[in-house]
This record gives C-alpha cells, structure tokens and sequence, in this order.
C-alpha cells in the first residue's frame, strides 16, 4: 500500500493505483484517475456507469460483472466499451475508487 | 509486467462442440476484451456449433469419454446424464454470471471481439452463411484466418 496525491488530495492506493478506502474518494480524484487512463472528461454517462458501480459494490460488497451491468444497470456492454475502451471494467473501478476486478468474467 | 510486454491481439480456434469444449475459449476471448486486448475468434469443426443458430442453444457436457468427470464410462452413457451432468453446470457458471453461450457470444461481440466460422468445416457441413448468428463477423479460409491473427498470439483450443 502506499500514499499517493490526486488532485490534490493525498489517498492511499495499491501498488496499482487503486484507492483502498472509498471514504477518501471524491469526483475531483475520479476526474484525474479518468485522465490518467486516457478519458479526458466523465459525461454524464460515464457518472450512470460509476453510480452504478458504486451503488451496486455498496449493495453487494463486490464489483459487478459486465453482464450483470447490463442486467442490473441497463448499461450496455457495447456503450461500456465505447465509454472505457481497453479495459472497461478495469477503468471504471479504478475511477469510482474501488477494488481491482477479481472475476474472470 | 512492463509495458511492451504486454499482449496485444490473440486469435482464439474453438475446435470442440461440448460445454468444455466451448466455454475455455470464449471465457479467454471476453477476458481478453476486458483487458483490452484485440480479439479473434475462429469456430471451426463441432466448434461452429457454438455460432450455428440452431445448435448453439443445446451444447452439452460430454459425459462419455471425460475421465476427468469422475463417471464411468457406461453410467455416462445412460440417456438423460450428459443432460443432467449440463445442467448442474449450467446452474454453477450462472451463480458465477457465466452467461449461456448465445448470450456470451453476443458479448463478446458487443465487447468488439470479431467471429469468424472455417470455411472448410462451412462446406463439409453444408451450412450457409444464415445457418449463422448474425454476430458472425465472417467465413474465412485458413490463409485468411492467419493473416487475421498476424502480428498476435494464437491459441488453440
């Protein structure tokens, strides 16, 4: 674990960059995870998708998967992808600072 | 892992029809898009059941020759146990967001991985082109198939 500044707001972070406690997560810091992982600005779509994220991981206690996304989110998997290309799941827990994917699907 | 050792682009070869036989190579190809990693798929032989309309409702566990399975041969062949050993699975990989396999190729697709039927197994098997979900990207020749893959990892299966 280790201590890293994000937009100005010091965080403690994985190895990886994912913020361990969601307590410290703003929209400021997920605006400056998105740019560093190429999305230069969260539309009001990306938010559906983190909100969803969010509220999903606060119900559940893990990440969605991408078929339960869409399910469950009625966030489309190929609008996923155009909105977080290259690792859609990846990218949009690491911007709504939670943990890393651990499912295979 | 450093940066340019990172994988790129895979071409996945689904040979085997069976549950088993399906699932490892399209769980690898939807993986792979989920890591952004460039995806073709290439059904070829019983492999194309899981693209073919209508069988790709209807792939089950080979319970007869699997020793890996753990049932004898002989109670494998009993009718009714492939179906039955199908639809266990079928339940766990749901607990587990698996999807079935029409609703998994329509992500992988979604997910902008490409679907590509062998050409040479089309025509032994007579199908055409509408024999086909429509998120089949293609019907390739071998040389095709490997221009395709060019400058990726290709893996069997």
């Amino acid at each position: 674990m280790a201590e890293k500044v994000i937009a100005g707001f010091t965080v403690n972070v994985t190895e990886e960059g994912y913020l361990t406690d969601k307590t410290q997560w703003n929209k400021e810091i997920a605006a400056e995870i998105a740019q560093e992982l190429g999305i230069e600005e969260l539309t009001n779509a990306h938010w559906n998708v983190i909100d969803f994220l969010q509220k999903d991981y606060a119900e559940t206690g893990k990440l969605p998967t991408i078929r339960r996304m869409k399910k469950e989110g009625g966030i489309s998997t190929k609008d996923l992808y155009d909105l977080f290309p290259e690792g859609p799941l990846v990218k949009a827990a690491k911007i709504a600072g939670l943990s890393k994917p651990a499912s295979c699907v | 892992m450093s940066e340019n050792e990172k994988i790129k682009k895979i071409s996945i070869v689904v040979s085997k029809g069976s549950l088993e036989g399906v699932y490892p190579g399209l769980i690898m190809a939807n993986g792979a898009r989920m890591e952004g990693i460039e995806v073709n798929v290439f059904f070829t032989f019983f492999g194309m059941d899981a693209i073919t309309k209508s069988k790709m409702n209807n792939i089950k566990v080979a319970t007869v020759g699997n020793p890996a399975m753990g049932i004898p041969t002989l109670i494998g062949a009993i009718p009714g146990m492939s179906s039955f050993a199908t639809n266990k699975m079928k339940k766990k990989m749901e607990e587990l967001d698996i999807p079935p396999v029409p609703e998994f190729i329509e992500m992988i697709s979604d997910a902008g991985g490409k679907l590509y039927a062998c050409l040479a197994t089309v025509e032994m098997f007579n199908l055409k082109k509408e024999d086909f979900c429509e998120e089949l990207d293609g019907i390739l020749t071998v040389g095709d198939f490997y221009k395709l893959a060019a400058g990726g990892e290709i893996i069997f299966t």
